[in-house]
């Protein structure tokens, strides 16, 4: 149907050349620019002409259908619900009509259970919106958009092989791909045909994953096996008390264990991001979210071949920030934001933050130095663990725990396979302890934020702000992980452990405790064990941070590290 | 050579203890190094790398936050005196510069007080003899009746006797509770008969207090400069009627109200309080002025006061040097024919709190940046402050951020220039109250001189609400805010084109959000925009968020602690109620239930501290 269409037009096209000018503005979404070169096809005949008429006709009937969606009463609808429609998102994320459609042609090909009949009704309506070289900031990216509109935005066959042509043709060129999904699930009524797009789209994420960047913005429901495709891109956004994400909705959950739950309470955006950390961000509604991704789209580099990008910055480099100088707190059982560091050395205040409500004692996030994109990892003094909120009192400061690990992991090999500059800001008194964190696997866990440090090849350079104690030190970004550069603040302690801990087990039984605690302090709560060892290349006054990072990183933007060959590492997952 | 003489016959002291945290603090140190005295600083744990601690030649810790285990802490203090071997004490204001037992422990130990002797604190210390002092010394004082009142015709003889309008209200009454304002006989007679119901059912007191009712009144206050030998003189006066709360907020010198004859009239009357209490040092007579230029004493505060900078830009005499001096036991060096109005000089006080909550609520946050106006191109600019960029504002001090002073050759010339200087202030981290100053000093009844104590709740009614844009001034930020957003768009296409700052004239990008929204600070008020057509027209099919039902829980409006619960689980409470009492920053405010429910539960206890927007209490 397809090739035979395209045969058609072609000829039609060429002798209605004035036509199809003057009608251009309508075909905005069009591409059928490239039959024009077949020039010795031009001389025509009358009967052709009139051949070209009507499928001019059908083809102008079938892209106002299409535009229309699943027509004015969904529409509303769907605005009713707080959600705006496939295109209206589209026109929000992207350049002004900067995009160009394909696929508006291809229709279901299901005829079951009523389906031929609801298609004759509706007409043929393209499931799925996709552009191809859509423009954000003039960088190219490729993006569908599920329409809930038509089927409830149901996979059907055709649905997923319109996906599928994109991912392609994404990889084939190396740009990013978008998804903004809001489907029902599965076409029922197509059957096993529906599962296999399912199955085509993952496997096209799969080899996608770390050669595009893959981001999915969940704007509806997302049930069953179509959770899979966000959960293995790299980025999964969700919109506030409109979308949804979960194996088994509420009615097959109250079946199964007989718990009673909401649709919000089981797979809702506050659930995804502060309790499961299934995704990354929600946002407040459909316009914030759109809007959002457009700006962290330009963080991104458009494949693994392409550097960091660099934006114009209007934040001098050298830069002091004098704010620093006070922000470690003099006891070291006091906490403070790094949050705050973090905004105040990075250009412009510009911080976006991933996971910001999920394992809230690491704080991952992107940023800019001198206008060069760079991953941002740092210890969150203010916040205990998750765990830490039941015990009294509570500690005063952070540790490392299972959640927190593999939060940081996944971010920074985010960022090592696409050539994002690491930062990292270490203040952390060690890895958590207890049975809750040892049953729940806290060595392999937190193997993974080792591994990952450790396989980075991207420029690291890491601020050692405060406490940097025990395997925690190790982990975070050392040196001895092929650390770039690494800066000690005067605040810093580089020890095995606190000075209380080390001084019952050095000095067992002994009566002098303090006198001994006293001297370990003097000995290790500094930056000097770690200097004079050259674990730390300087201890750096905190207002010059930004000033060492900006300049370190223009020299780093020349690095080249290779791993030694490998199918593929064996992260523990 | 001359001078050279006067300096070498000044020789005061050696050392200095500086009693007092924050702006004062740096103030009396800055004029100290310039004496060549040196400066030690004592401070609270929490205060230990503020900026008087670093400007000290030495600095000792007195104690924990909270003020009365450091800066009112009188044994710490004693001992840090003997620590460092300070000669004199300069109390600054508030903490213990008014404290007799204080002044009277330092005289024990040899050590001078910088400030007046303990009697005159003592003696104006008090509201009710400082009033009998004053009238004793022909000073005006407000003519009043307190005392029983038997029948009407005897309040109105009263009454007539004061001279009308006159205030009546039951003695026992605080503030200005039942009050009742009487302008003619016959509303005299109405508000006896219903204030002495009052004062019998409310209070079983039936005294009744008949005074004179100040209209329209300002609150007008006369330097007052005393040395121990019996001389003083009056330094002019300070206009300080613009206040909420009965806190000052703006405050400028001279007056634009007073004319020579009652300035000089003031003065005299001032510096006639002074020596009938044998004043010695610098001091402050308060009056309310009525709109017949009527003056009347009000209190006198024994102490530098906040606003003291005005005085020294016009009469350009350092109070602190003058202070020192006079605590040394020299003479005067000026005589009243000496002291000068040069120009205008404007105060206007930066706090940390959020004018939009009646007129301001403390707040507190970290300065994450914080510029001074000192770089703008005229140099009569003054700020005094206490904090710089990474300072806490905490909970346990005033949240008095600077006073921004400037100065001209007229009040035009002065305004202008504050106008400049506030746009020019960048303070981030903590709310602070520039809008409202912003709009106090551009307002046309403040510029024409028109204003009284009730100036703010006259001019807002409704609380403060910002900025109003007019037509042309909103043309000229929504311009602005476009180009703002060209600028940022056409960068992430990584085209050519002027730094966002050169775009902008009365106004500073405060945050931008990634969702279009631009947060600007425009001619001291923060405006949110939306900018982008497309945006626009989607966001009106977004739902509204549903707020949380705010009637049924309390939330703590600022931070703060908790000082009292007046309620348990399962209370009922009645609209209007009070529910506790949160103190912030020497502030007591106390928190009411908005509808009449039981209390569901509790989520504080007194003594706690709690944050901004911290769940207090639940209703049913």
């Amino acid at each position: 149907m397809a090739a035979f269409s395209v045969a058609r037009r072609s000829r039609g096209l060429i002798n209605g050349l004035k036509v199809s000018f003057r009608s251009s503005g309508q075909l905005k979404h069009g591409a059928v620019a490239a039959p024009l070169l077949q020039t010795s096809l031009h001389r025509d005949s009358r009967w052709y002409s009139a051949g070209h008429l009507s499928v001019k006709e059908r083809i102008e009937a079938k892209r106002r259908a299409a535009l229309a969606g699943g027509g004015q009463a969904r529409i509303d609808a769907q605005h009713k619900r707080g959600k705006l429609t496939a295109r209206e998102r589209i026109d929000l994320l992207l350049d002004t009509d900067s995009f160009v459609e394909t696929d508006m042609f291809v229709e279901h090909r299901c005829s079951d259970f009523g389906m031929e009949q609801d298609k004759n009704k509706v007409t043929h309506l393209p499931e799925v919106i996709f552009y191809f070289f859509n423009i954000i900031f003039c960088l190219c990216l490729f993006c569908f958009s599920q329409d809930f509109t038509v089927f409830g935005g149901s996979l059907s066959g055709a649905h997923a092989q319109k996906i599928c042509k994109i991912m392609d043709q994404a990889m084939k060129v190396g740009a990013p791909v978008i998804g903004l999904n809001d489907s029902g699930g599965a076409r029922i009524q197509e059957g096993v045909e529906s599962l296999a797009g399912y199955a085509d789209i993952f496997l096209r994420n799969v080899m996608a994953s770390g050669v595009i960047p893959q981001i999915s913005l969940i704007m509806g429901p997302c049930a069953g096996g179509a959770v899979y495709s966000p959960a293995l891109t790299d980025f999964t956004f969700m919109v506030k008390d409109t979308s949804y994400l979960f194996i088994t909705g509420p009615d097959v959950v109250k079946s199964v264990t007989n718990e009673d739950v909401t649709q919000e309470e089981l797979g809702g955006a506050k659930t995804h991001t502060s309790v499961s950390g299934v995704a990354h961000h929600a946002f407040e509604n459909d316009v914030d979210a759109l809007l959002n991704l457009r700006e962290f789209f330009t963080f991104l580099p458009l494949s693994n071949q392409d550097p960091a990008p660099i934006r114009e910055c209007h934040d001098p480099s050298d830069r002091l920030v004098r704010s620093l100088e006070t922000i470690v707190p003099l006891e070291s059982t006091k906490a403070y934001d790094m949050l705050e560091i973090i905004k105040a050395i990075v250009d412009e205040k510009d911080f976006f933050e991933i996971m910001p409500n999920y394992a809230k004692n690491i704080v991952v996030g992107f940023a800019r130095m001198n206008g060069r994109t760079v991953g941002i990892v740092g210890n969150q003094p203010k916040v205990a663990s998750d765990e830490y909120v039941v015990l009294t009192p509570p500690p005063p400061f952070c540790c490392l725990d299972i959640n927190s690990s593999v939060k940081g992991a996944r971010f920074v090999r985010f960022c090592d396979a696409f050539n994002i500059p690491i930062i990292t800001f270490v203040d952390v008194p060690g890895f958590l302890p207890g049975t809750a964190q040892e049953y729940g696997g806290i060595i392999r866990h937190g193997a993974k934020l080792l591994f990952a440090f450790a396989e980075a090849t991207v420029p690291k350079i890491t601020i050692i702000t405060r406490k940097a104690y025990g395997g925690a030190y190790d982990v975070m970004s050392s040196k001895h992980l092929r650390g770039d550069v690494n800066y000690a603040w005067p605040t810093a302690e580089v020890a095995v452990m606190g000075a209380k801990g080390a001084v019952q087990i050095i000095f067992r039984g002994k009566d002098n405790q303090a006198e001994a605690e006293a001297e370990y302090v003097e000995k290790f709560a500094n930056p000097f064990p770690a200097a004079v060892r050259g674990f730390v290349d300087d201890i750096i006054e905190p207002s010059t941070t930004r000033k060492l990072i900006c300049s370190n990183l223009e020299v780093l933007a020349r690095k080249k590290q290779v791993n030694p060959w490998k199918k593929h590492a064996n992260i523990p997952l | 050579m001359i001078n050279l003489l006067i300096c070498f016959s000044s020789q005061t002291f050696d050392k200095i203890l500086i009693a007092n945290r924050g702006e004062i603090a740096c103030r009396v140190i800055k004029t100290c190094k310039k004496m060549g005295i040196q400066t030690v600083a004592v401070h609270s744990d929490v205060d230990s790398s503020a900026v008087h601690v670093k400007m000290a030649d030495e600095a000792v810790c007195v104690g924990s936050a909270p003020t009365s285990k450091s800066y009112l802490n009188m044994d710490a203090i004693m001992d840090a005196i003997r620590v460092t071997g300070a000669q004199a004490v300069h109390p600054g204001y508030g903490f213990l510069s008014e404290n007799k037992d204080f002044a009277k422990r330092l005289a024990a130990e040899g050590v001078t007080f910088i400030g007046p002797d303990t009697h005159a604190i003592l003696a104006m210390g008090d509201k009710i003899e400082s009033k009998l002092i004053a009238k004793a010394a022909k000073v005006n004082t407000i003519p009043g009746f307190d005392g029983v009142v038997k029948t009407a015709e005897e309040a109105v003889k009263i009454a007539q006797d004061i001279g009308y309008p006159v205030m009546i209200k039951a003695s026992a009454g605080g503030g200005g509770k039942g009050m009742r304002i009487a302008w003619n006989d016959e509303e005299t007679r109405e508000g006896f008969r219903f204030s002495s119901q009052e004062a019998e059912s409310s209070f079983g007191d039936d005294r009744l207090l008949i005074e004179k009712y100040i209209d329209n009144p300002r609150h007008i206050e006369i330097q007052v400069l005393a040395d121990k030998h019996g001389n003083a003189l009056w330094l002019n006066e300070r206009e300080c009627s613009i206040q909420r709360r009965n806190q000052k907020v703006v405050e400028e010198a001279p007056s634009t109200f007073l004319d020579q004859d009652t300035r000089q009239a003031m003065g005299e009357q001032a510096v006639q309080l002074a020596k009938a209490v044998q004043y010695s040092s610098a001091g402050t007579v308060e009056f309310l002025v009525d709109s017949k230029k009527n003056f009347y004493f009000l209190e006198m505060n024994t102490r530098l006061q906040v606003e003291h900078p005005i005085t020294e830009c016009i009469t350009g005499l350092d109070l602190v040097e003058q202070m020192i001096r006079v605590a040394k036991g020299y003479r005067l060096q000026h005589k009243q024919e000496d002291i000068p109005i040069n120009g205008w000089a404007i105060e206007s006080r930066i706090y940390a709190e959020d004018p939009y909550k009646s007129f301001g609520l403390p707040s507190i946050g970290r300065l994450s940046e914080y510029q001074e106006p000192l770089n703008l191109k005229n140099v009569s600019v003054r700020v005094d402050s206490g904090i710089e960029e990474g300072s806490d504002i905490s909970i346990y001090y005033d949240p008095m951020i600077s006073k921004l002073v400037t100065y001209g050759a007229t009040r035009g010339e002065a305004l202008a220039r504050m106008e400049d200087a506030l746009d020019n202030y960048v303070i981030r981290g903590v709310t602070h109250n520039i809008s409202l100053l912003r709009e106090i000093i551009t307002h046309p009844r403040f510029i024409s001189g028109d204003i009284s104590t009730n100036f703010l709740p006259e001019v807002y009614p409704d609380g403060f609400k910002g900025h109003q844009l007019e037509a042309g001034k909103r043309r000229e930020l929504l311009a602005s805010a476009a180009a703002l957003y060209v600028t940022v768009q056409l960068r992430s296409q990584k085209a050519p084109l002027l730094p966002p700052s050169c775009l902008f004239h009365k106004g500073a990008c405060l945050t931008r959000d990634a969702s279009g929204k631009i947060n600007l600070q425009y001619l001291g008020t923060m405006v949110s925009l939306v900018l982008s057509k497309l945006a626009a027209q989607l966001n009106s099919y977004m739902p509204e968020k549903v707020p949380e039902d705010t009637s049924s829980i309390l939330r703590s409006p600022m931070p703060g602690t908790v000082v009292a619960m007046s309620v348990k689980p399962g209370d009922t409470v009645a609209e209007g109620q009070e529910i506790c009492v949160i103190e912030a920053m020497k502030m007591q405010n106390s928190l009411t239930a908005v509808k009449q429910a039981k209390v569901k539960s509790v989520q504080c206890k007194p003594g706690e501290t709690v944050g901004e927007g911290d769940l207090l209490v639940e209703l049913e």
